[in-house]
């Protein structure tokens, strides 16, 4: 293991330090129990968003914290949740009294803890909305399984749900904005290599030279299926077509194409399968109105993307637009 | 001998050390089939839960299960925190203020720690959780303590037995529940390390009777 690290249980704790020294005048670090805040937290009369999970996923969700988008970051150890006791103070540092809205991926981890949390800042007082993120095609949602998880599509229910948060929205519209970004986007990623977690010390799966994984998680755990590796025109065509199948786009659909890197990927590389995408998706006659294309929601340094498809209406698109200033998305301010 | 507080002070600290020893193990299973944090989860956890007890001695065995509970909910994280901080806390209502604990009311407190894991995670037997040690544990429990008598080390043995062996039947069951049933099929042919710490920790149980 080659890290830039100084010891594998200060990681997060040192990171988060400087998260909150290069960008003193976005956030407010707490540092025990570690949480960020928007540095003008609460805002006054603002539904407050809470967003967390293990780390390793950087800039989500730290780097998201700011005008437009989150009021707080609950980080837990490298691919662990947090727990109760970050999640609880972090709800409260944001309320204003119109209540918090927490945006939960959805695993089994991130549920109890969230759910914990809620029922604490509930007996204080505040209401609290949950938000499950569940955008994760490779995964079948059944009673087999604990359920789709939560991945690319976090960033755009972030985004969107913070920009209805920012506009004045209520409580209820605020999680009923976020509910209807989730319904609206799928997402499949592939992993061309696995990731180190520090204090495993070793990669999280082991994937041949001439292997690829698909439909991988973001956790460094393994996916659905190994398959030689093909070109980049290849994946992206295996990858797009179980989202624009479980989305049923068809032609005049209107949608926003997000290519995210999973940390080891090179920006030039996710333009190649940005291409791809597009083109297939013009193929099919559908509209892309909008794009994101980089690292967003990452897997430590592991090789490989997502491709998140999201449908647009115009109050959608609207807010997406709309002003943000964080560490990790900036415009419009 | 009795269980009375310093058998339930002794008990963590001998599952502490198991999460120490064992921790790399643990890691290792929770890489097959997981994110690889497991290990280093439930030690952590349980160091914590050493502090705690040595920082705040408890009174009677239930209220060192409850500082348990609260310590292992705020350090662990994942689903094993919130998963077996309901375990202990629900043995410790369950065992309320008594400063010692018979074979019936061990058999209940076991039975009362599933219930809670059950009722957080909705899992059940054959799910590939740690819910697959503990539900043969609470039945040997069950069974001992019925057989009379007034000892407390046999049922902990049977516990601790039946736990091992519900761990090793996980091997080639598929998950379906947790982050392991995302690989469906795959997960088949490896332990669940839930069920491998929960065998860890009942079997400590039994150390500090013995």
């Amino acid at each position: 293991m080659k890290k830039l690290i100084n010891d594998p249980r200060s990681v997060v704790a040192e990171s988060v330090q400087g998260f909150g020294l290069a960008h003193a005048n976005l956030v407010t670090v707490s540092e025990d129990p570690i949480y960020i805040t928007r540095k003008d937290a609460p805002v006054s009369g603002k539904v407050g968003l809470v967003s967390g999970g293990g780390s390793g996923h950087e800039p989500l969700h730290a780097g998201f914290v700011g005008q437009g988008m989150l009021d707080a970051a609950v980080p837990g150890a490298v691919f662990t949740s947090p727990t109760p006791d970050q999640i609880l103070p972090a709800t409260l540092a944001v309320n204003s009294g119109a209540g918090v809205v927490h945006i939960v991926k959805n695993y089994t981890g991130d549920v109890l803890n969230f759910e914990t949390a809620a029922e604490l800042a509930e007996a204080e007082g505040v209401s609290v909305r949950t938000v499950l993120v569940n955008d994760d095609v490779a995964v079948e949602d059944s009673l087999y399984t604990a359920g789709r998880r939560g991945v690319g599509g976090t960033v755009l229910v972030e985004k969107i749900a913070g920009a209805a948060a920012e506009r004045g929205d209520g409580l209820d519209a605020v999680a009923s904005i976020a509910e209807r970004v989730n319904a609206g986007v799928r997402t499949m990623g592939v992993a061309l290599s696995a990731c180190t977690v520090p204090h495993a010390g070793s990669p999280s799966f082991d994937l041949g030279e001439d292997e690829i994984e698909i439909g991988i998680g973001i956790h460094g755990e393994p996916g659905r299926h190994r398959i030689p590796l093909e070109n980049a025109d290849g994946i992206t065509d295996r990858l797009l077509e179980p989202v624009l199948a479980d989305l049923k786009v068809t032609a005049g659909d209107k949608v926003l194409l997000f290519v995210n890197g999973m940390g080891g990927t090179p920006l030039s590389e996710l333009y190649i399968v940005y291409r791809r995408a597009a083109q297939v998706l013009a193929g099919q006659g559908a509209t892309v109105e909008r794009s994101l294309v980089g690292n967003y929601i990452t897997s430590l340094e592991m090789q490989g993307c997502s491709i998140s498809v999201l449908r647009l209406d115009d109050e959608l698109a609207e807010l997406w637009d709309a002003p943000v200033h964080t560490a990790a998305l900036h415009w419009g301010v | 001998m009795a269980l009375d507080v310093n058998w339930a002070v002794k008990w963590l600290t001998l599952s502490a050390q198991a999460m120490a020893e064992h921790r790399t193990e643990l890691i290792e299973l929770d890489r097959a089939i997981g994110d690889s944090d497991h290990g280093e989860n439930m030690d952590r956890g349980f160091q914590a839960v050493v502090d705690k007890l040595a920082e705040t001695p408890p009174e009677t065995p239930g209220a060192a299960l409850k500082l348990t509970a609260m310590t292992l909910m705020s350090k662990v994280g994942g689903a094993a925190g919130p998963l077996y901080g309901t375990a202990f806390l629900r043995a410790a209502a369950s065992l309320g203020d008594a400063a010692e604990i018979d074979p019936a009311a061990l058999a209940a407190a076991l039975a009362a720690a599933r219930d809670g894991i059950v009722a957080r995670g909705q899992a059940e037997p054959g799910d590939k959780t740690m819910v697959d040690a503990w539900t043969p544990a609470v039945e040997a429990a069950r069974a001992a303590a019925d057989a009379g008598g007034t000892d407390t080390l046999s049922v902990l043995v049977a516990a601790a037995e039946a736990a091992e062996a519900g761990a090793v039947a996980t091997d080639p069951l598929v998950a379906r529940k947790g982050r392991a049933s995302y690989l469906g099929e795959r997960s088949a042919g490896h332990r669940d390390p839930g069920a491998a710490s929960s065998a860890l920790i009942l079997r400590a149980a039994v150390g500090a009777a013995a």
